[in-house]
């Protein structure tokens, strides 16, 4: 199946070779002496242009390159979890043993996802004779400290009745076989699969239900639907590598696969520290026991990076096809389409918009229509998703730009953040009235049915009083606040309450960093409350002067930190109080 | 002494910086030329090879060279940095070389200047509080060991002697013997230069550092180098030999230029203001070279120095510095108008990793709060001056008006300490004395420990 070539051409990234037999398109090819990896991107008679994965320093014309005749794959399965995988898929550090990786990249080195030799102890699900399709599940083992990973039937399997099957408690590695069926194919622990290569699926599934990130502003005003996918753009400094690392801890997913694509080394340093010691408050395990992190971080080679993110989509694709929720994650989408640009630069291709090659959108469209909500293959009958939060680094901070552009015209949440929020330290920073979500009508029966009317009836009472506050503050730039009402007086102060106490949320504070939907519901009928309360008080003649002792704000920064459970007692505790103050006041008016 | 090397006397043009040369059947990507002429000889690095075709940038220049007369001579090796002890106390020249040329005879190893991508995971968050002894960094935008905190200075502010400020007053944890300093002038003038020199010389940092200089009149593509060269001598000394070296770089605006110079010989399609598209993955290759590592007792902290022609924080270099690096130090013109020293925008300023290094047991109790609450307060004192220049003073309530006095005390005395160090008990103390100008309520943020410290000092003011 392999051939060979000779190296023509070498810069940058890419290099060119002379081939002997015909290759294919995307085929991967080992370059030079040191067989560094790289993968066939363009054929132009019998020349290949190679996009090659590492740094390709010290490579000579007239070297060697080995074309492998297979595509860029992945193993998939049992020993996922927790891992670190570069962006082709090779383990950055010991799989069981974190300290077992060299601290510089060294390069040529072939790893493989899976440590081939732990045994894993099966469990199956089928028994002698049942019939196995492709997509069925046939059995699973158990990782980490509870996780029961599924073993599928691949897909494309010929299908037939199993002949043989691994007994209950049999100890396994990933390459052995564990079911073989009566018409020949044997069926192993892990699967190899092409990363450029969607996932087969029965059908897409209509949004009905969102995916809860625990952020008060996403949640309530903008939220997100499992299956759909948010954008988050945002200059450098706003907020978006906390943003996805909020929801990468907080979000009700039950896989998280999280790219690191061309950003700093630290931040993936931070998961690694900190996610194996919080527990997921939905499934009782660490963190790190449902995440795969993929790390191409940006002094990294550009060309793993384009592959990176088809990396991580293959990964929750199969995850997926177990039946699960999978949120993924880039940070960010622009080093994507930078390397994208960079390889396109060095194939000497026409450049379109910013330089970028006319195919961003339809790469980037490629790779959006692979999240969603399915019906897997299969029996038994599973339903999963891939909802896709991915970060934009816009140049400047201009969300006029391609990248930006084709990101909001494949997404559905649309989670703008602000340059000038986050410099008076306005966090999550991000802006409400350029931000929007298409997923609101579709999850409105899922919220009413849950929590009720009062959803809807909250988000929309937010929307309305943070309206009203950029009205009345464009009226205070031409007249001053003296000049207005009481009760406008008062508006601009609800507004400053709801922006400071509700909107803000603050990621390093565990008491403030997840909020719930129904504690959100409390808090936002708290809000409400107090509006109307103080709004009667005015309108008995009560001087806004002197509600402004009371210490409102104050008061709403504590309450938020109230867990659920006491925060209804605490919100009703405190709003009387505020009642009081407030009839004390209408005394003398009287 | 090779006793072979390969050569080639076909060159086939020369454009800018680099040269462009046949028959060089077996140049290697990255590799090291020397090319004699009959006057002099000078030295090269493959930047790209087609066929037997490659073109060579040329670090000395290519003035005088003469296509007929020269020979390029292949080395078969890639451009190496000696390293040893020895680097202690030396000026170098952008490649690595002492000044007189001469490589360094005595040293323990040879390194590849570009370096290898450090392994993710098998960093180490940085943590520990560095003291600067600037209240608006130590503060509000903390500096912590392992940390790239760059400088973006428009043209006229003293983005200089803030840094040489940093290398003379900053309390590094650890063993003070153990510290280090490596200076990367990139393409700065003389006097600049000087400047940094004198001022080191005076702490006894010149002694304990590296310097490696790359003057405005010294060759461009050079300088591409000297960056490369700084932090490779500071990989040595932190993660081989245990130091907690800072690396000052300055100035990575002459350093992108440069690579724009040669890029534009290459003839490759420009980017945003000219920078070739891969500016970003370069500076990358730069910055990402600072951190901790698990198990090494050393870091790197890095203070580059960005320009931003005027003072236009958009512009690329600025920005992709921004994008990069774990925070910013801006310099603002209209504080420094004011008279304010040093003139740093705490609000456009931010430090990453700040968290990290604050609160008990590494500065004080609250200092979260705190910071978030001068933030706030700044800013909301900074909305209430632009509302004061269209409803005038008497459009403004009370409150505005104590948020006014709030902002001109902040600037006058928290931000406006000179070059006076202040530790991070009296840049407390000057914080919570801006504060007191505020009533109760709009200190929302302060912990009740610290209001009442607060409380305290308003009445001893009374
Ligand atoms: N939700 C949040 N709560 C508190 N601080 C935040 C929050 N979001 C962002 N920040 C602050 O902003 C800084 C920059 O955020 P980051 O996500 O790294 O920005 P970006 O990825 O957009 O460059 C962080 O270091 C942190 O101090
Ligand atoms: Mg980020």
């Amino acid at each position: 199946m392999s051939s060979c070539g000779k190296i023509t051409s070498v810069a940058g990234t890419v290099i060119k070779a002379e081939t002997v037999k015909p290759v294919a398109n995307y085929e991967v090819a080992r370059v030079g002496r040191e067989r560094l990896l790289g993968e066939v991107i363009r054929i132009d008679g019998n020349v290949a242009d190679i996009q090659v994965y590492e740094e390709i320093d010290g490579i000579h014309v007239g070297e060697p390159v080995e074309f492998t005749g297979e595509l860029l794959g992945i193993d998939l399965g049992p020993g996922l979890l927790g891992s670190v995988l570069d962006g082709i898929g090779r383990p950055l550090s010991g799989i069981t043993d974190n300290s077992k990786g060299s601290i510089f990249l060294e390069r040529g080195f072939l790893a493989r996802s899976l440590d081939p030799l732990k045994k894993w102890v099966f469990t199956p699900a089928k028994k002698a004779k049942d019939p196995v399709y492709p997509g069925d599940i046939i059995g699973f083992v158990r990782e980490g400290t509870g996780f029961l990973h599924q073993v599928m039937a691949p897909p494309g399997v010929k299908a037939g009745p199993v002949s043989t099957i691994l007994p209950e408690g049999a100890e396994v590695m990933v390459d052995e076989t564990v079911c073989i069926l009566e018409n020949g194919p044997e069926i192993g622990l892990c699967q190899r699969w092409n990363v450029r290569t969607p996932r087969p699926f029965r059908e897409k599934l209509p949004f009905n239900e969102p995916l809860i990130t625990g952020q008060r502003v996403l949640d309530t005003m903008y939220p997100v639907a499992l299956g759909g996918a948010a954008v988050v753009p945002g200059g450098f400094g706003t907020g978006k590598t906390v943003t996805q690392q909020s929801l990468a801890k907080w979000c009700n997913a039950e896989m998280v696969v999280y790219i690191g694509c061309g950003e700093r080394g630290n931040e993936m340093t931070e998961v690694l520290e900190e996610f194996p010691h919080i527990i997921d408050p939905h499934t009782g395990r660490t963190l790190m026991e449902r995440m795969v992190l993929i790390a191409n971080t940006s002094n990294m080679p550009v060309a793993a990076r384009e592959a990176s993110i088809y990396l991580g989509m293959t990964i929750a694709e199969y995850f997926r096809d177990m039946g699960l929720n999978v949120a993924l994650m880039a940070d960010s989408t622009s080093r994507w389409a930078e390397a994208l640009r960079e390889i396109s630069g060095r194939l000497g291709e026409m450049p379109g918009e910013e330089g970028y090659p006319a195919y961003l959108g339809s790469r980037l469209a490629q790779y959006y229509e692979r999240a969603g909500r399915v019906r897997t293959i299969g029996v038994p009958d599973r339903k999963g998703s891939i909802t896709i939060f991915n970060a934009v680094s816009p140049g400047g901070g201009d969300f006029s730009e391609p990248v930006t552009q084709a990101s909001l015209r494949l997404s559905g949440a649309f989670w703008a953040l602000d340059k000038r929020l986050a410099e008076s330290r306005h966090f999550p920073s991000i802006n409400w009235k350029r931000s929007y979500s298409l997923y609101e009508k579709a999850l409105q029966p899922f919220f009413r049915e849950n929590l009720g009317d009062e959803w809807k009836e909250g988000a929309s009472f937010l929307k309305a009083l943070l309206d009203r506050e950029s009205e009345l503050l464009s009226l205070v730039q031409i007249v001053g606040r003296d000049a207005l009402s009481e009760q406008d007086k008062w508006d601009l102060e609800m507004g400053e309450i709801i922006r400071i106490g509700f909107l803000q949320q603050n990621a390093f504070d565990p008491l403030d960093s997840f909020n719930t939907p129904k504690k959100q519901m409390l808090f936002t009928r708290t809000l409400r409350e107090l509006h109307s309360t103080v709004s009667e008080g005015i309108g008995k003649g009560v001087l806004h002067h002197n509600v402004q002792p009371l210490d409102l704000l104050r008061g709403v920064l504590i309450l938020r930190k109230s867990g659920e459970e006491n925060f209804p007692g605490d919100a009703s505790a405190w709003l009387t109080k505020v009642r009081r103050s407030l009839a004390d006041m209408e005394e003398p008016c009287r | 002494m090779k006793l072979y090397r390969e050569g080639s006397r076909l060159v086939k043009g020369i454009s800018g910086p680099l040269i462009f040369v046949g028959n060089a059947r077996n140049a290697a990507l990255g590799e090291i030329v020397e090319i004699q002429t009959e006057r002099d000889s000078r030295m090269g690095q493959v930047l790209q090879v087609d066929g037997d075709i490659c073109a060579i940038q040329v670090l000395e220049g290519t003035l005088g060279l003469n296509p007929g007369s020269c020979t390029i001579w292949f080395e078969r090796d890639v451009l190496k940095v000696r390293l040893g002890q020895a680097l202690m106390g030396q000026t170098l020249n952008g490649r690595g070389l002492p000044r007189d040329g001469r490589p360094m005879a005595c040293y323990e190893k040879e390194v590849p200047i570009t370096g290898s991508p450090l392994n993710p995971s098998m960093r180490e968050s940085p943590n520990e509080f560095v003291e600067t002894g600037i209240s608006s960094i130590d503060l509000l935008n903390t500096l912590v060991r392992g940390q790239k905190l760059p400088i973006f200075s428009g043209s006229g502010l003293p983005a200089d002697e803030i840094a040489a400020q940093i290398v003379r007053q900053a309390h590094v944890p650890g063993n003070p013997e153990k510290f280090l300093v490596v200076f990367a002038a990139i393409g700065i003038t003389e006097r600049e230069a000087r400047f940094f020199r004198d001022s080191f010389e005076e702490t006894g940092a010149l002694f304990n550092g590296v310097f490696i200089v790359n003057l405005a009149s010294d060759s461009a593509v050079e300088r591409l180098l000297a960056p490369r060269t700084a932090l490779s001598i500071a990989e040595f000394f932190a993660f081989e030999k245990g130091y907690d070296v800072l690396v000052v770089m300055t100035d990575m605006l002459h350093y992108s230029e440069a690579l724009r110079e040669v890029s534009s010989a290459r003839e490759e399609a420009p980017g945003r203001r000219g920078f070739p598209g891969y500016l970003y993955s370069d500076l990358a290759g730069l910055y990402e070279r600072a951190g901790c590592i698990r198990g090494v007792k050393g870091s790197i902290t890095q203070i580059p120095i960005v320009s931003m022609p005027g003072d236009d924080m958009t512009h690329p270099v600025v920005d992709l510095s921004g994008y990069i690096t774990e925070g910013q130090v801006v310099l603002e013109r209209g504080l420094q108008a004011r008279g304010v020293y040093p003139p740093i925008n705490v609000l456009s300023s931010l430090s990453r990793l700040m968290n990290k290094g604050i609160g008990e047991g590494r500065t004080f109790p609250g200092h979260r709060q705190v910071a978030d609450q001068l933030f706030a307060s700044y800013a909301r004192s900074r909305e209430v001056a632009r509302l004061r220049l269209i409803v005038g003073d008497e459009g403004l309530t009370e409150k505005e008006k104590h948020y006014l006095e709030f902002g001109s005390v902040f600037e006058k005395e928290f931000l406006n300490q000179g070059d006076r160090a202040r530790n991070i008990e009296e840049s407390l103390f000057e914080a919570l004395n801006a504060l007191s100008v505020l009533p109760d309520e709009e200190l929302y943020r302060i912990p009740s420990d610290l209001l009442e410290e607060i409380r305290r000092s308003r009445a001893d003011v009374k």
